[in-house]
């Protein structure tokens, strides 16, 4: 069973503190900050070059918010590691790589070979997200799409 | 109608799998109920009163004949012979085991058909006008951006956990065939200097709190609606409430922000999200189009019917619409014979159906959010011909958008969520109106009944409209009036203290005595009740 | 009294608490007091019932009857299809419920 899973196969997962957000502001040496749900991720726009690690945290599986906060800091262009954290299950990190995130954090540990198959499960996607995935529309159009 | 490529196919046989394997993790254990709950929520099983339920989606309520014979024999093969057609065009089965689930969406696959996001917090089946590439006030064929809007929503990764349901419906024309405002986003298209667009409105929705949604913006070139709506989705999954269960669709959002707060906060997401290249380019819509150009109608046939049978006469006057091609006709069948169950279907009348379809309107029906079903292209020299096989098959009542076409959700027969009964309301209902004379004297009264607050039965888009309730554990029903789904949108007023079973139904009759008796020129009941307001009906209800 | 009620998982048929497993007819069904949570505790995690709870209900009559109409319509079947309920056969059964 896995307590911890990266795609970041070429870094190693940081280990770096993550601070809270409020906390994170008043310091200017914190490489790595943790947002809640409820938090604005776009508060973080200022610092992406300096940071190396943003957690997010699912409180509840059924509580989505972390996956806009992933996508709008992946379109801003943070390539640092993303990690989710907390309610995190198999089922859900396919949806959670395709909103940007590259580590997860979860609560309980992950059956191995439930998230390979989750992770191989679709071939294609049907919409353009924070992954680097072609959607469909663009394998359909010509490679000057997408 | 859209038919799948490769890709399409590929999506819906990994979600096969998908549900596979969950449904297995499920019966060994390796996943509670409670994980796999939003998981089956998503491919559209309900654990409901008497068993599990599965909605089948019915992509903007069109069907080939070969996927009709299909839900025919899944309703054969897996359930009881029967199914139901729903207020959002699609369709559900009321005794499913979860055992058989995967096979009954793989039998789906194979038609090109799916329950994917049917239920569960997520972009919903998107719905539509039955009329869509026929009725002549139409500006475009809505059902190709429907079908990319579909295809768009289908597993998209950040809006699978929103606050709540969302549902969106795509119509084409300024009269509203599809309860368009009542839908969380309804998207009219428009054209605009000779430009066909997305006019967009947001917030709209029935249950607890029932709203009109507002307009939000007048024009979205298709180029950018998907990252249009995105930018709606965005705001919503961000800021929805997640504290109340009760005030968690975009309706409460749209409302406590305020309409143009919300607008603000899209039009900043939107100007961010248009530049990262995530709509699909033109050429995407116009290869969906392709599949919903006119049928090959036969020209220069005849507009005329013979109507010496005066029971085939009736049906055509009420069952039958204008279509814009010379010698063909739109078709309506009524799934509200006097006494029957609303929106339902034997396996054997949906074979007919589909048989009828296939030879008689280019292999295609529509289902309505009414719950009734629609042959878009009949040719009218055929007319006679369809009408004999429909009434040997308990298919051809002729009451469209009569009192007795009522609309009706499943209620506390066969719905956990309800408080009272609706299906035998409405059979009584239909009963003491059976009179056709009768019926037709009263004209249009679109009659909706829904077993509790949750309006699956539209109640408040009723002209009038029955709301069950629990009053201390007996059955209760709360009379509303004044209500319309169409462009004239609005929402029903209650009358005042609720009834019995069979005091609803006289107080239905008395309503519509009041009609009778205050009607001026042409009006429907609808008409009658804006104009007089609801003093004279409560004088009476209440007397 | 208080009877437990609950689905069985691969069929999702409706079941109650016989005290010595599940039945499908609620007239089996017997007091569990106070037991309730715990006996169901115990069944949904052998996956031996789904989604358990306690209702309450009387003996009326010799028989079980749950006291909500909703779940006395849950124990027979839809009223409206008395041939897909439990007792087909049985013309007043539908007034049981009411």
């Amino acid at each position: 069973m896995l307590d911890f899973f990266t795609t970041r196969h070429d870094q190693p997962a940081s280990e770096a503190p993550a601070v809270t957000l409020e906390a994170f502001a008043g310091q200017s040496n914190a490489v790595a900050v943790r947002i809640e749900a409820g938090e604005d991720a776009r508060e973080l726009l200022p610092y992406l070059d300096r940071l190396q690690l943003i957690e997010v945290n699912f409180p509840a599986f059924t509580d989505g918010r972390g996956y806009s906060a992933a996508r709008i800091l992946r379109e801003q262009g943070y390539d640092g590691e993303l990690r989710a954290t907390g309610a995190v299950l198999v089922d859900q990190i396919g949806h959670m790589v395709r909103c940007g995130f590259d580590s997860f954090g979860p609560d309980q540990p992950l059956d191995p070979i439930a998230l390979k198959a989750a992770l191989g499960r679709f071939p294609q996607r049907y919409q353009k997200a924070a992954d680097a995935a072609r959607p469909i529309w663009a394998l359909r159009h010509g490679s000057k799409h997408g | 109608m859209y038919q799948y490529d490769k890709y399409d196919q590929a999506m819906v046989d990994a979600r096969v799998a998908e549900f596979r394997d969950q449904t297995e993790r499920r019966l060994n254990g390796q996943l509670t109920e409670a994980q796999f709950r939003p998981l089956r929520l998503m491919n559209g099983l309900y654990l409901q009163l008497h068993a599990y339920m599965l909605r089948v989606a019915v992509p903007y309520g069109t069907l080939s004949a070969r996927q009709l014979r299909m839900l025919a024999h899944i309703a054969r093969k897996y359930d009881r012979d029967y199914g139901h057609f729903t207020t959002r065009q699609n369709i559900q089965y009321n005794w499913i085991k979860l055992s058989d689930a995967p096979d009954i969406l793989a039998d789906l696959a194979s038609v090109e058909m799916h329950a994917i996001q049917t239920s569960g917090n997520c972009i919903r089946n998107i719905s539509s006008d039955q009329y869509a590439g026929v009725a002549a006030d139409e500006v475009a064929d809505p059902r190709p951006l429907a079908e990319l809007l579909r295809q768009w929503s289908s597993f998209h990764p950040e809006f699978v956990a929103l606050p709540r349901k969302f549902k969106i419906a795509v119509i084409a024309s300024a009269e509203d065939r599809a309860a368009m405002r009542l839908h969380d986003i309804g998207i009219e298209l428009v054209n605009k200097d000779g430009v066909i667009g997305a006019r967009v409105f947001v917030g709209g929705g029935m249950g607890r709190t029932p709203m009109i949604a507002p307009e939000v913006r007048d024009f979205v070139p298709f180029e950018e609606v998907v990252s249009y709506l995105e930018a709606c989705l965005r705001v919503y999954n961000r800021y929805g409430r997640r504290d109340n269960k009760y005030k968690a669709r975009i309706k409460i959002l749209v409302h406590e922000m305020g309409v143009d707060e919300y607008r603000r906060q899209v039009e900043e997401e939107f100007l961010h999200l248009k530049t990262l290249g995530i709509d699909p380019p033109i050429a995407e819509l116009e290869r969906i189009a392709t599949y919903f150009a006119p049928p090959p109608y036969k020209q220069g046939l005849s507009d005329e019917i013979d109507r010496r049978d005066p029971a085939f006469a009736q049906w055509v006057d009420q069952q039958v619409a204008p279509h814009k091609q010379p010698g063909y006709a739109i078709v309506n069948i009524s799934l509200k014979p006097i006494g029957g169950i609303a929106g339902d279907a034997s396996s054997a009348q949906m074979d007919l159906i589909a048989d009828l379809a296939e030879r008689y309107s280019f292999d295609e029906l529509r289902v309505t959010h009414a719950q009734n079903i629609v042959l878009a292209h009949v040719k009218k020299a055929d007319l006679p011909a369809v009408w004999k096989a429909l009434a040997g098959a308990g298919l051809a009542t002729a009451n469209l958008d009569l009192i007795t076409d009522i609309i009706a959700c499943p209620g506390l027969d066969y719905c956990s969520l309800a408080n009272a009964r609706s299906i035998p309301v409405a059979q009584k209902i239909a009963e003491r109106f059976a009179d056709t004379g009768r019926q037709q004297d009263l004209g249009e009264l679109k009659l909706k009944i829904s077993g509790c607050i949750n309006a699956c039965g539209h109640h408040h888009a009723g002209h009038i409209g029955i709301l069950g309730v629990d009053r201390k554990g007996v059955e209760n029903y709360q009379l509303l009036l004044g209500g319309s789904g169409a462009e004239d949108v609005s929402l029903g007023q209650i009358t005042g203290p609720g009834f019995d079973e069979n005091g609803i139904v006289d107080a239905v009759e008395k309503a519509t005595q009041v009609y009778l008796d205050n009607r001026e020129g042409g009006e429907r009941f609808l008409d009658t009740y804006r104009r007089i307001g609801m003093k004279p009906f409560k004088d009476v209800l209440y007397a | 009294m208080n009877i437990l009620t609950g689905n069985d998982l691969a069929s999702g048929d409706v079941i109650w608490w016989t005290g010595n497993g599940w039945s499908r007819h609620v007239g089996e069904a017997i007091d569990v007091g106070d037991k309730g949570d715990e006996i169901a505790q115990t069944e949904v995690a052998a996956r031996r019932a789904n989604e358990v709870y306690m209702i309450e209900a009387e003996v009326v009559d010799g028989t079980v009857r749950p006291a909500h109409i909703k779940d006395r319509i849950r124990a027979l079947g839809p009223t409206v299809r008395l041939d897909l309920s439990l007792k087909p056969a049985d013309p007043a059964a539908g007034n049981w419920v009411i």
